[in-house]
């Protein structure tokens, strides 16, 4: 696993990828913080933190796309299956890259706070659950945009597919009521991820939220795995 | 060291392989040969675990590949036909990499300058890969192969795209493994198997056709003379005619000519002179021979023959 991911990490940081990612979601990051905390002379963080799922959705593919799809357009994949390790250490290898250049995204939030703090002292707990709500958030969205990779051989496909699943997953309570089935709107509110989300910017860390975000990332760690696993029996 | 048994692979209604099985003795060098879409390939990612087989099973060194993956697959040292390399890495942190992935313990910095040496690559061993030429590239993929010196090497068409130099080489390179590791490398040249392998297996269509000693196949199929006729007559008597002349072993009818003839090839022992019969018996049947001369048998020929199916090859060897 550990060769994968230093691999992975490696070329997320060789490559123009991880920088590019940085650089626009710093960006849109720096304009909401100066829009909304600093000319808004406030030091809540909260409009800002709800703002970064809408940016993260869409930089998130970016990491993601390559994971799988170009290994197998490359056939750089039958080195890996060839090679002495199970499918739970490639994905894990991989998606960990990701993660790890997704985390440390969130120094810029700290960068934030620090400025906060030459004014007034913000409160830590609060930005604490914020970063750790973006991070089960992103965490899971490198879950299931591992597994969208992995469908497929072409990375444009993977970024747009990914793209779509980010939006559905954070705007679906819009459909909810749209229609009068009960089953279907039971189903809309236990993967909608916003609510969940929300609570983490209002401070309020849940257990059930913390283990509704690992159990999706999970659940599609083990998709994958059997995407995997089922390309080499057909 | 390696023992295929009865294996399959269907992908859906087509069977890529079909109940092939072979053995592979330690130090050996086996050649895999058969056309382009054969079934080499997959046999060789089923064999390496890429693949899984419908039925059948491999066993590498007493490690079944599907009861112990991880097993048998440090075992081998696998270059598929196209090489896995990451094109934006250099070529030192590709070894790296994959000596990390196979979890090799050997004294790192030492192993890589060792797997560079023998494949001549220490030259090129700071370059990024995508910028290397394809022989380069080649070799890498051969290093990534040796990384970990496994017993088992298995090599997919390892001189495909290669100059003629550098297929002297590569042929270098493998023949120098056979001491050392079992190999089994595929082909679709024949020439190139016969120069390095001491055993050679044909598959066709996924079955196996051939299991044979290099020697064997050779002496088989070049111990016979080809004649080539143009000859003027009826198809049938012409043929009952040439099959009946003595020492003539086979005989085949190939097309029509432009100018209307039909043209025939009249095999026999290497020892038999059977032309001037077959001039005394087509005259005799009154179709006059309008061309006759000596054909060369190549090895390429021996192999479409195999490959046809034409002949029946004794199978032994992994039986």
């Amino acid at each position: 696993m550990s060769a994968i991911y230093k691999r992975e990490l490696n070329a997320y940081f060789t490559s123009p990828i991880a920088y590019v990612v940085y650089a626009v979601a710093s960006f849109f990051a720096g304009l909401l913080f100066v829009a909304t905390v600093l000319e808004g002379d406030t030091s809540d963080m909260t409009y800002l933190f709800r703002n970064m799922t809408t940016i993260i959705i869409m930089m998130i593919p970016i990491l993601t796309m390559k994971l799988f799809s170009e290994e197998k357009n490359k056939k750089t994949e039958q080195g890996l299956l060839t090679a002495p390790v199970n499918l739970l250490q490639i994905v894990m290898g991989k998606i960990s890259a990701a993660v790890t250049v997704y985390a440390l995204l969130m120094v810029l939030f700290i960068i934030y706070a620090l400025i906060i703090s030459f004014f007034v002292t913000p409160s830590w707990v609060l930005i604490g659950s914020n970063i750790l709500g973006l991070l089960l958030f992103g965490t899971t969205l490198i879950a299931i945009d591992t597994f969208i990779s992995s469908l497929t051989e072409s990375q444009v496909i993977a970024a747009i597919l990914s793209i779509g699943a980010g939006l559905l997953l954070t705007s679906i309570s819009m459909f909810k009521n749209m229609v009068d089935i009960d089953f279907v709107n039971d189903i809309i509110d236990s993967i909608e991820m916003m609510g969940r989300y929300e609570n983490f910017t209002l401070g309020m860390v849940k257990f059930s939220d913390v283990i509704f975000f690992l159990s999706i990332s999970v659940l599609f760690i083990f998709f994958t795995i059997k995407v995997l696993e089922r390309r080499r029996w057909n | 060291m390696i023992e295929v048994k009865n294996l399959v692979k269907k992908y859906g209604d087509k069977v890529a392989v079909n109940n092939v099985s072979f053995t592979v003795n330690e130090g050996e060098i086996l050649g895999f040969l058969g056309p382009n879409g054969a079934g080499k390939s997959t046999t060789m990612n089923i064999i390496t675990g890429y693949l899984s087989s419908t039925s059948g099973t491999v066993t590498i060194d007493g490690c079944e590949i599907l009861d112990d993956p991880k097993g048998a697959k440090s075992k081998i040292g696998y270059l598929p036909e196209i090489p896995p390399l990451y094109q934006d890495m250099t070529v030192k942190r590709y070894l790296e990499f994959v000596y990390d992935l196979k979890r090799v313990t050997l004294p790192r910095k030492e192993h890589l300058a060792e797997v560079c040496k023998v494949t001549k690559i220490t030259d090129v061993y700071g370059r990024v890969i995508k910028n290397l030429s394809k022989g380069y590239r080649q070799r890498v993929g051969f290093a990534q192969a040796l990384i970990g010196n496994p017993p088992v090497i298995i090599l997919d068409e390892p001189t495909v795209g290669l100059d003629p130099k550098q297929i002297i080489e590569m042929r270098n390179l493998i023949r120098g493994l056979g001491k050392k590791h079992t190999v089994i490398l595929s082909s679709h040249v024949l020439s190139e198997i016969q120069a390095v392998c001491d055993r050679i297996v044909v598959i066709n269509n996924g079955q196996l056709v051939a299991d044979e000693s290099t020697e064997e196949i050779t002496t088989n199929f070049t111990g016979m003379k080809r004649i080539q006729l143009h000859i003027d007559g009826n198809d049938n008597t012409v043929l009952m005619t040439l099959r009946d002349v003595d020492g003539v072993t086979r005989v085949r009818k190939v097309m029509r000519t432009i100018d209307g003839f039909t043209e025939y090839i009249v095999e026999s022992k290497a020892e038999n002179d059977v032309r001037k019969a077959i001039f005394r018996a087509m005259a005799k049947v009154d179709c006059p021979i309008v061309m006759m001369r000596n054909a060369e048998v190549s090895l390429e020929d021996a192999f479409l023959r195999i490959t046809a199916g034409e002949t029946q090859v004794n199978r032994k060897g992994g039986r």
